[in-house]
């Protein structure tokens, strides 16, 4: 029953995160016509909505069944180098989340950092080259503080929230040295990063997730 | 005979390269495209370069060939879906995707081993066209 309950919870959550992209798809399209190739938006929302509807019809017996199912549509459905990216990241989480029914802040760590790895791993890419990671690296940063302050999980995602939006204006900062950014170079100085904006409207999404259902 | 696989964010492309690369092979010879998403757009899956891997997939090995940026990332995580033992014989090139299909082409059809196509296909890169 507590599986049921709380894979019905997952599934609501999936969802949010779905309508978030959805709704901001015009923007990071928007973003990546500045800097990229103009589809970081429509590529997302239509791996998000795959997913919706992938653990809709087949939630998974766990926390980490169903971030698999996420990875794994995520990479066959966005088309763009997000994909293998968000799909290794969920992938990694799903290892780190694997049997879970529920979730801790120790093992949030965990997935994050799997994630994060993950992220670097598959894009052979590091903090500070205009990409997602400037968001999600001080993201980690900022939840590790407060989780060591003992804080409760849903402070510590807002801490983390709070340092990817910081990321995400910092990253108008630098130049683009991976990606197709990079063939802009000095070009790219004033934007923001896509990947980055969007690794940032799934942290708020899941903050505000769990802040509503506490 | 190694295995050529195609890899682009159109599947037009690929399948455009098979077509000419294929005019230099043997009857016999596996060159698969895996090109654009399952519903046409452009993009690349890495499930689908997975599938195409192994349908092009014989103990003599499979090379990919792809064209950018996310092309790379996807059939790197393909490698990933795939057996342990079926990855290590599986190579990317690094090389311009059409001159190096056709290159690799070649060399797989005379029966070369993994590592020659590979060479072969990266060779590519130095290809001359207006002397």
């Amino acid at each position: 029953m507590e599986v049921t309950r709380l894979n019905n919870r997952a599934i609501d959550l999936i969802g949010a995160v779905a309508d978030a992209i959805v709704e901001n798809k015009e923007f990071l399209t928007s973003l990546d016509a500045a800097i990229g190739d103009a589809d970081h938006g429509i590529n997302m929302a239509r791996g998000v909505e795959a997913v919706r509807a992938k653990v809709t019809a087949a939630p998974g017996a766990d926390i980490g069944a169903l971030l698999k199912t996420t990875g794994m549509t995520l990479i066959s459905t966005v088309g763009g180098a997000s994909g293998p990216l968000y799909g290794t990241a969920f992938m990694r989480a799903a290892g780190a989340a694997q049997g879970k029914t529920e979730l801790d802040g120790e093992t949030v760590k965990q997935m994050l950092a799997a994630a994060i790895q993950g992220i670097k791993d598959r894009g052979k890419a590091a903090r500070g080259e205009k990409t997602m990671l400037d968001a999600l690296e001080p993201a980690f940063d900022a939840f590790v503080e407060s989780l060591e302050a003992q804080k409760p999980l849903v402070d510590c995602l807002e801490a983390a929230t709070e340092a990817a939006r910081q990321g995400v204006a910092f990253t108008k900062t630098i130049i683009a040295t991976k990606g197709r950014a990079s063939y802009l170079g000095e070009r790219s100085l004033g934007h923001q990063d896509p990947g980055a904006t969007s690794s940032t409207i799934l942290l708020a999404t899941i903050t505000d997730f769990c802040r509503k259902a506490q | 005979m190694v295995g050529i696989v195609i890899v682009s964010h159109s599947a037009k492309v690929a399948e455009g390269i098979c077509d000419l690369a294929g005019q230099m092979a043997r009857a016999d010879q596996k060159i698969l495209a895996a090109g654009g998403m399952a519903d046409g757009s452009i993009g690349t899956d890495a499930v689908r370069v997975s599938e195409a891997i192994q349908a092009a997939w014989s103990d003599d090995g499979v090379l990919v060939l792809v064209d950018l940026g996310s092309a790379v990332l996807s059939t790197d995580m393909a490698l990933e879906l795939l057996d342990e033992s079926m990855r290590a014989k599986v190579r990317v090139a690094d090389a311009p995707i059409l001159e190096g299909a056709i290159s690799a082409v070649v060399e797989a059809s005379v029966g070369s081993l993994l590592e020659q196509v590979l060479a072969t296909a990266e060779g590519a890169r130095e290809m001359r066209k207006i002397l």
